[in-house]
């Protein structure tokens, strides 16, 4: 047992919290945060083992992921406002565009 | 001298190919020539071949052109042999068959069609040589089929009446019924005798003799059978009167002279595997004189000229059948020589009456009555005195009158039943009286009395084509009867010496003069007995003075019923069984099971295209799904470290 | 050692509670704030683990712009209550099924964690001043940093396009 262990124990049950919120969740943005919840918890697996293992890159990568969050929040948050424009309503459920 | 042997065959094969590229754009008439001349020219090279056979001692030629089927142990060869007994055949085909194409120029003169009918007619004069000329089973059957194809060709040639071809495929219908037994003979011959060619499964038969009298016996019946698809016995024998919707010419050379004679001759050439099986020759003299008596008993009540002539010839044929059931070969062939002869006759001299009768619809553009019912016929002897005369000599020669040729021939089938079969004898002997008796009926209904419609009052005589022919033949129905004398008289029994080297050596009989003198009287007394009868006949409508026997005649009218029980008991059966199949099995089974598999495919597709729900957290779910199971697949098989 | 995990046994059950709070919460708004919280717990493990800069750059980035644009999204939707509507009849055998996978992917990663990592012996101090990333930035991650830097700026171009009206 590292000392880093209960670090990986905590990543691993925020990404579970994350993964079931994002599956069962309706509203877009809210899908949207569980996402960056997982991201997050992705990061602290990554710094927990970079102190591990003795190496900065995995810390490296976490500011790496950080930018591309950065970036994806905004665009997807563009397409939630131009979806919420069409659809005046942000569930997704309702787009759903396949013939039954 | 080999080529020599096939150019019977090949000529009008050379004929037939000529008329069938140019016939259309040389008219009926060159068309009818280049036939004849065809056959004119197979006759002549078949005397030159009967002469040098008679050369040969062993009296027999053979010409072997090469391999044609060898698989194994079956070594066909396309081996052709001229004997005394395919010479003599020869002769006949070509002889009657050149006098019936000559004839047939001025029957079907007229039809647009004509070109095509002598294509046929020729392609059916190479099929029978093949028949008769072949070494072997196999070759001939294959000439037997081919012949088959030609009587379907041509009794079907007027085919835009519906009833015309009906009669066609009724004809091969039941042929093929025989040909199926054939083959299966052909099978077990082979199967027993390891070859198909007659030299050696002749040799080899003569050999195991009593041995296999067993196997013989299926054998022959089963060859039988064919024979009685082919030559018209009971019970395949209803072919042959539907088949005279054909024209008359066909009639005469292939339901009387030739086509129908195949089975006997294929029965004559297999004489050494007959002899050895007993038990079927005395099926096939039953057989043969039974259906001598059922067709000569439907002759009696017949109203239209052809079908009289067709029951004749259904009779006749039975006599034949009987006389190689009764081991007469001899007599046999003797009775399909003379036969062939006053048949074809009397086939084409109803042909000219038929021409004569419809003269009258043809000058005045009118439709007349029916040509072919002998109710409307009568006192046509002033009109058409030569069909007259050589109608008559036909029909004497068939009653068995002599010195004609019939007597002589029906004579020893007779005689060798007496000896070998009384059962036989018996019906062979009404029959004889029923021939007679018909015979004197159709004679003096058509010829004799009054005429009963316009068309008689208006008939004419035909053609020189059309009556030289009739003449040519009269002369050997009257002559006919010295080839094959019995003891006693000069050249006496020339044909049965002639075939002794296919037949065996018979022993040359003494006419039986207390036989035939009954037979003769017999004979007299029924035509008689029929003119008297008729003499009443006066007009188109009258009534038939058999009418007052009741259910004996409707018996005779309706030919004992035969086609009706046929179709009650084979057609209708059968023709359920395959709407069952169909419209059951096909339609539902089969369809169903294909279209059930397209169905099975369409609805499993349809129910996994519901996982494609378009819902993106679905998606999301099995991606989580999938990450969990390789997650767990790579634990459990120890690859993550 | 021992207060330092009474320290990361603390900021964990705040961060666990934070996480389940926002999984349940059927504000828009009160998820957005404990979503802010849990971040801001990750920031100061992210000290613990000795990643200074990282723990910083976590607080600027992600709580102070990221949720920062969320908040506001949710504000100008007016998103912030949700329908408490029914899931449609096709999915409602998702929250039980997801809830199912969560625990398993748990248990797995237990699993691996238990038996599959290596424990190492001392580990070595890292050096995780701003300077070291900094120099790693531009020397061996130079290449990913320019890469990242235009991803940026295609977002800022998407963004602004998707938004447009037309």
């Amino acid at each position: 047992m590292n000392e880093t262990t209960p670090y990986i124990l905590l990543s691993a049950l925020l990404f579970s919290i994350g993964a079931v919120s994002v599956l069962t969740r309706r509203n877009a943005i809210m899908i949207f945060m569980s996402i960056e919840l997982m991201l997050n918890a992705a990061n602290l697996a990554f710094v927990a083992f970079a102190k591990q293992w003795g190496q900065l890159d995995g810390q490296l990568f976490v500011f790496f992921v950080m930018t591309v969050a950065a970036a994806e929040v905004a665009v997807g948050l563009a397409l939630i406002v131009a979806i919420f424009r069409a659809k005046k309503g942000t569930d997704v459920d309702d787009l759903s565009a396949m013939k039954n | 001298m080999q080529t020599l042997i096939l150019l019977p065959i090949l000529i009008p094969l050379a004929g037939m190919l000529v008329n069938a590229a140019f016939g259309g754009r040389i008219g009926g008439r060159a068309a009818g020539l280049i036939a004849t001349v065809a056959v004119a020219a197979s006759f002549g090279i078949s005397v030159v071949l009967f002469a040098q056979v008679a050369a040969t001692p062993a009296r027999a030629i053979g010409a072997d052109f090469g391999p044609w089927i060898r698989v194994s142990e079956l070594n066909v060869p396309y081996g052709f042999r001229v004997d005394a007994l395919s010479a003599t055949m020869m002769l006949i085909i070509t002889g009657i068959g050149g006098l019936i194409h000559l004839y047939s120029i001025g029957y079907m003169k007229g039809d647009p069609r004509t070109p095509r009918f002598f294509v046929y007619l020729n392609l059916f004069v190479a099929s029978m040589l093949t028949l008769v000329m072949a070494d072997s089973f196999l070759l001939m059957f294959v000439g037997w089929e081919l012949v088959g194809l030609c009587s379907y060709l041509l009794i079907g040639f007027w085919f835009t009446d519906i009833k015309n071809a009906e009669a066609g495929r009724k004809a091969f219908v039941v042929n093929r019924i025989g040909d199926v037994a054939f083959v299966l003979g052909l099978l077990l011959i082979f199967f027993t005798f390891g070859s198909l060619s007659y030299g050696e499964v002749f040799e080899k038969a003569e050999a195991m003799r009593g041995a296999a009298a067993g196997v013989l016996t299926v054998i022959t019946l089963l060859l039988f059978v064919g024979a009685a698809g082919k030559s018209a016995q009971l019970p395949l024998f209803v072919w042959l009167p539907d088949a005279m919707a054909g024209p008359t010419p066909v009639s005469a050379l292939i339901h009387a002279a030739t086509m129908v004679t195949a089975g006997i001759y294929m029965l004559i050439r297999s004489n050494v595997l007959l002899e050895h099986a007993p038990i079927a020759m005395q099926v096939i003299a039953i057989v043969g004189a039974l259906t001598a008596f059922v067709a000569g008993y439907a002759a009696l009540t017949q109203w239209d000229i052809k079908k009289v002539l067709a029951y004749s010839t259904i009779s006749q044929l039975g006599f034949m059948v009987a006389g190689v059931g009764v081991g007469a070969f001899v007599a046999s062939q003797f009775h399909l020589l003379t036969h062939a002869f006053f048949k074809a006759l009397l086939f084409l001299a109803a042909g000219s009456v038929i021409h004569g009768m419809e003269h009258r619809a043809h000058e005045t553009g009118q439709h007349g009555a029916d040509p072919q019912d002998m109710r409307n016929m009568g006192g046509l002897r002033a009109k058409m005195p030569l069909t007259t005369l050589t109608f008559i000599l036909g029909g004497l020669a068939l009653a068995g009158i002599p010195p004609l040729a019939g007597f002589w021939s029906k004579d020893e089938i007779i005689a060798a039943a007496a000896k070998d079969n009384p059962i036989a004898f018996a019906l062979l002997g009404l029959t004889a009286v029923f021939t007679a008796f018909y015979v004197g009926r159709q004679i003096f209904l058509v010829f004799f009395g009054k005429p009963r419609s316009a068309d008689a009052e208006h008939a004419v005589e035909s053609a020189p084509t059309m009556t030289i022919p009739l003449i040519a033949l009269a002369v050997f129905a009257v002559l006919g009867g010295l080839i094959n004398l019995p003891k006693g008289f000069p050249g006496e029994a020339w044909l049965g010496d002639w075939l002794a080297p296919v037949v065996g050596k018979e022993p040359h009989e003494p006419l039986n003069l207390a036989l035939a003198g009954v037979f003769v009287a017999l004979a007299v007394a029924a035509i008689a007995g029929a003119v008297g009868l008729y003499r009443r006949f006066a007009s188109a409508d009258s009534v038939d003075p058999l009418t007052r026997l009741g259910p004996l005649y409707a018996v005779s009218s309706r030919k004992w019923y035969l086609d009706e029980i046929y179709r009650a008991v084979i057609i209708k059966p059968f023709y359920m069984g395959a709407s069952f199949l169909a419209r059951i099995f096909e339609l539902g089974g089969i369809d169903g099971i294909v279209n059930g598999a397209g169905r099975l495919a369409t609805e499993m597709s349809e129910t996994l295209r519901e996982l494609q729900t378009g819902f993106a957290r679905t998606y999301g779910l099995v991606m989580l799904m999938g990450a969990v199971a390789i997650l767990v697949y790579f634990l459990v098989s120890g690859t993550a470290r | 050692m021992g207060s330092e995990f009474i320290v990361f046994l603390a900021v964990a059950i705040v961060a666990i509670g934070a996480a389940v709070g926002m999984a349940l919460s059927r504000n828009a708004l009160y998820s957005a704030m404990f979503l802010i919280l849990n971040f801001a717990c990750v920031a100061v493990l992210y000290l613990l683990l000795n990643a200074p800069f990282l723990a910083v750059a976590q607080v600027t980035v992600y709580t102070g712009a990221i949720m920062v644009l969320f908040v506001f999204v949710i504000m100008v939707l007016g998103a912030e209550k949700l329908p408490a509507g029914e899931s449609r009849k096709e999915m409602a055998w998702q929250r039980p099924l997801a809830l199912g996978l969560g625990v398993l992917l748990l248990i797995q990663a237990a699993y691996v964690v238990f038996t599959r990592v290596v424990s190492s012996s001392a580990t070595k101090l890292i050096d995780s001043s701003p300077l070291a990333i900094g120099k790693a930035l531009f020397g061996p991650y130079l290449f990913p940093f320019e890469v990242a830097s235009i991803l940026l700026l295609a977002a800022m171009v998407g963004a602004v396009v998707l938004t447009r009206k037309e």
